[in-house]
């Protein structure tokens, strides 16, 4: 245990779960007032467990289900992207697949390619994965509860909460200019759709043109910014 | 398809695409195409988050409480507060606007 415990990567694990888990109680408290039960909003902590689809999926509820949906399901495309990363680095075999698949998140990756050798990786990413897990659960609870108790949620800032926990998952993905650039298109873009387009379709506005911008810009916003885009920095290009 | 069937199809196809990336050949998504077009689209889309919570109800733009919140925000991630700080520091803005009358 003690030997665990002075395990860089054990120790890393053990702080991104505590800060991590701890803004789940935005998530609960956010996802009650989108009009969520408190079975529905611990459903998606334990099963989607993916925290920008989570936040993004209560963020376009009003829209309609098929928009919360489809933004929550873009949203975590990139851990397509950390899964292949892992399945190559930590070569798990048979049903550990399975586990390992659903404990694939940001912070789980970052943890992992953030250590050393390849058991302090393993050590990494299962403290990450799962200490990430129990308490981003733990969290959520709390935050519904807490939320279920308000009886307006806009006294109490709730939506400016929420505004500000969009920008705070944006910011560490905007180190390079493209990258800045490529956000400011596309909430410029989100805005002029929103009176020409029903709830949820300006998302996949900004979608659309930041896969054009991709296709035909000069290297764009995502180039210089891919492999720093988890936090981790260092990620071959 | 009531709430709990969307709910239930996002934490699926969330399951899904996270067990590709072990299932797939992972020259495929390991490709510097697939990994920029992820990391764009996830930047366009938190983005797009930021906006439409920010300035839309519903189908017409406002600038109200909302906009103090992200302002707000803002400074405190250029400070380099946590996140959770920040949340907290959105929430707090805007109900002090609306304390202060603002919509």
């Amino acid at each position: 245990m003690k030997q665990l415990l002075s395990s860089p990567a054990v120790r890393m694990g053990l702080s991104v779960s505590i800060a991590t888990g701890l803004y789940g109680i935005s998530f609960g408290a956010l996802a009650v007032a989108a009009g969520l039960n408190r079975w529905q909003v611990q459903a998606l902590s334990a099963l989607m467990f993916t925290g920008g689809s989570q936040f993004a999926f209560v963020g376009t509820l009003s829209g309609g289900g098929m928009s919360a949906l489809v933004a929550a399901s873009l949203l975590g495309i990139r851990n397509a992207v950390y899964g292949a990363q892992l399945n190559g680095l930590l070569t798990p075999r048979g049903p550990l697949r399975l586990l390992m698949a659903h404990l694939t998140i940001d912070e789980s990756f970052a943890t992992t390619m953030a250590a050393g050798t390849a058991r302090e990786q393993r050590r990494g990413f299962w403290t990450a994965g799962v200490g990430v897990w129990l308490l981003w659960n733990l969290f959520t609870f709390i935050g519904a509860w807490a939320g279920d108790s308000m009886s307006d949620p806009k006294i109490w800032g709730l939506d400016g909460a929420a505004v500000a926990a969009f920008l705070g998952l944006l910011w560490p993905r905007l180190r390079s200019r493209d990258a800045a650039a490529l956000a400011i298109v596309c909430a410029l873009v989100t805005v002029l759709a929103v009176p020409f387009t029903p709830p949820g379709i300006p998302l996949l506005v900004a979608a659309v043109v930041a896969l054009l911008m991709h296709a035909v810009g000069r290297p764009s916003a995502a180039d210089r910014s891919a492999g720093q885009s988890s936090g981790v920095g260092g990620s071959p290009e | 398809m009531s709430l709990w069937g969307w709910i239930l199809a996002g934490c699926a196809v969330a399951f899904a695409t996270k067990l590709t990336g072990y299932l797939l050949p992972s020259r495929w998504l390991e490709s510097d195409g697939f990994r920029k077009t992820s990391s764009a689209l996830t930047i366009a889309l938190l983005s797009a988050l930021v906006a439409t919570n920010a300035f839309a109800s519903g189908q017409t733009l406002a600038v109200d409480s909302r906009a103090l919140a992200l302002a707000a925000a803002a400074v405190a991630l250029w400070r380099r507060l946590p996140f959770l700080a920040v949340v907290i520091i959105g929430a707090t803005v805007a109900a002090l606007g609306r304390l202060a009358g603002l919509p």
